[in-house]
């Protein structure tokens, strides 16, 4: 019998290939480089005023005293690795919790009939509420704490995770339980062993969507219901008009949101290596 | 029109028949409209130990719909199907099916897919490894084990649907168009590794096609079946000795034979279905 060989794109390092990979870093920075240009000249002509626009200059500055001036030197002075941790931490708590939950009950939502009609209804009515409409009874019941923000958070992200979650689980093709059953599987390993499987992409997608509502949320929690984080201090610096520390906060958010959905799909790369080209 | 005897229609298989499909009916109810389609109205049918029957029909003859009663994945409105005496009831590694679109995991590797069936009936690890070996081989994708469906090529991916069922040592093998979207030379070489297999391990295989050539290239036995409702039109049986030359006179006597039977099948099949698009537009 006769087997194809199947030919394999070479990865090597020549000059054609450096070249094209510069283009394409060029082409991706223009952007951004064109927004930080004008950025500047309006605060250096003063187009905008800077008192609430300072310049990328100073919010350097400001960034650079925040992240590891002298603690005490000015208010906010080396304080923002703290602030940062405290973001992060209840980022990961609240996003953990929300996965956890919003995988497991999408999963039997999406698998078993009764649960969804149990269920779905209530999820359904409750999605379209705002998170931000819960603050109030997160400080009561978790009072001005990390657990108000862990609440807030896992309640904003469990919603896309269950959601697309039971989407995939609903969606397995039928097909790919009959071939299952035939090649005699046990009924209750279905589930893990395809259907699981078959959703992943859909899992992924929705913990994708949660991450980046974690980070909304966060900044939301803190600047309401916790008294520390990024999120507080941007709320506690617009009361001392310090634009450059909020600018700078908002960046910083930018940034940890940036790398965390970067984790996330570099994680589901790996999960779906099987889907490549699909 | 042929109604096929209610006798047994097998006399020349001298052993028990290992599949025993008596008075097999199957309604479906086509909701959107309110009525009742026959899928299958009326089949007997055995058969026999190491016998390839292939099931030659027009489209919507109920062919496929045997072939998953027979497999378990749909229940007979009435009748009885049974396997080496047991009624049939739901899917089970006895009865191996390849399926047209190949039905893969794509998120399980070769080797992977081909362990599945071991592994979920508890084969020991050792075991499996050495079963899931000689299959790979057997089916020419050593070197390939660790590749995904997604980067086969459609013959490929058959045989690994093929592989994954044999792992599984079937009493039956059933096969549903498998090699219908296949290109006509990969299609050929797949014909030809089929009965490779089949006459190496001497299996029972039920095999659906709508293509004349390829029912009687393959089958010792080639039911045709009537359009819809289904009955058996007439079973022909296939006296050509393996390998079968398909340019031969003989070989091409048989395939007009059963093209005329095939023929008033599918023109009843378009008339029905022309009167459906008349109803609609009408």
């Amino acid at each position: 019998m006769t087997v194809l060989p199947v030919t394999v794109p070479t990865s090597g390092w020549d000059s054609a290939r450096i070249f094209a990979g510069a283009r394409l870093v060029v082409r991706r920075v223009i952007g951004p480089l064109v927004v930080l240009v004008l950025w500047y000249l309006a605060s250096t002509h003063a187009w905008l005023d800077p008192r609430f626009v300072p310049s990328p200059v100073t919010v350097l500055q400001s960034m650079q005293e925040w992240m590891f001036g002298q603690s005490g030197s000015t208010p906010y002075s080396g304080t923002w690795l703290q602030h940062t941790l405290n973001s992060s931490y209840r980022v990961f708590g609240g996003f953990i919790i929300a996965a956890i939950v919003g995988v497991t009950l999408g999963c039997l939502i999406g698998w078993f009939r009764l649960v969804s009609d149990l269920i779905d209804p209530i999820i359904q009515m409750m999605r379209p509420i705002p998170i931000t409409s819960w603050v109030p009874f997160a400080v009561i019941f978790f009072g001005i704490r990390d657990a108000s923000a862990f609440f807030l958070i896992a309640l904003g992200a469990f919603f896309p995770i269950v959601v697309n979650t039971a989407a995939g689980v609903a969606g397995t093709p039928k097909l790919l339980i009959r071939a299952a059953r035939m090649l005699g599987i046990r009924r209750y390993m279905i589930l893990p062993r395809v259907v699981i499987p078959a959703a992943m992409p859909f899992i992924f997608t929705g913990l994708r969507l949660g991450i980046g509502l974690a980070w909304v949320l966060v900044i939301v929690a803190e600047m309401l219901a916790v008294k520390s984080g990024l999120g507080f201090v941007m709320w506690d610096s617009y009361y001392f008009l310090r634009m450059d520390i909020i600018i700078g906060a908002m960046l910083s958010v930018g940034a940890l949101g940036f790398l965390s959905d970067l984790a996330i799909r570099l994680i589901g790369r790996w999960v779906l290596r099987w889907s490549h080209g699909l | 029109m042929n109604r096929p005897s209610i006798a047994s229609p097998m006399t020349e298989y001298k052993k028990a028949p290992r599949i025993v499909i008596r008075g097999l009916r199957k309604h479906f109810t086509d909701i959107a409209r309110q009525e009742e389609i026959v899928a299958i109205d009326g089949m007997d049918l055995d058969i026999g130990e190491n016998e390839f029957l292939t099931i030659l029909g027009p489209s919507g003859c109920g062919k496929t719909t045997l072939l998953n009663i027979v497999a378990g994945f749909d229940q007979a409105t009435s009748g009885a199907v049974t396997l080496d005496g047991e009624p049939i009831r739901k899917p089970g590694p006895d009865r191996g099916v390849v399926f047209q679109e190949y039905a893969l995991f794509p998120w399980l590797s070769v080797e992977q897919n081909i362990e599945f069936g071991l592994r979920e009936r508890r084969i020991p690890k050792a075991q499996r490894r050495e079963r899931v070996r000689k299959q790979i081989a057997s089916i020419g994708l050593s070197g390939f084990e660790r590749r995904y469906p997604q980067e086969l090529s459609g013959g490929m991916r058959q045989r690994v649907a093929l592989g994954r069922v044999l792992a599984n040592d079937p009493k039956i093998l059933l096969m549903d168009e498998p090699f219908a979207a296949l290109d006509a030379q990969t299609r050929t070489i797949m014909q030809q590794e089929l009965l490779f297999v089949w006459s190496a391990e001497r299996r029972t295989a039920l095999f659906i096609t709508h293509n004349i050539e390829e029912a009687i290239l393959l089958g010792d036995r080639v039911v045709v079946m009537t359009a819809r409702p289904g009955r058996i039109k007439e079973i022909v049986r296939v006296a050509l000795p393996r390998p079968r030359d398909v340019t031969s006179a003989e070989f091409n006597q048989m395939r007009r034979k059963v093209a005329a039977l095939l023929e008033d099948e599918v023109q009843a099949t378009f008339a029905a279905l022309e009167g459906a698009l008349g109803n609609v537009s009408g």
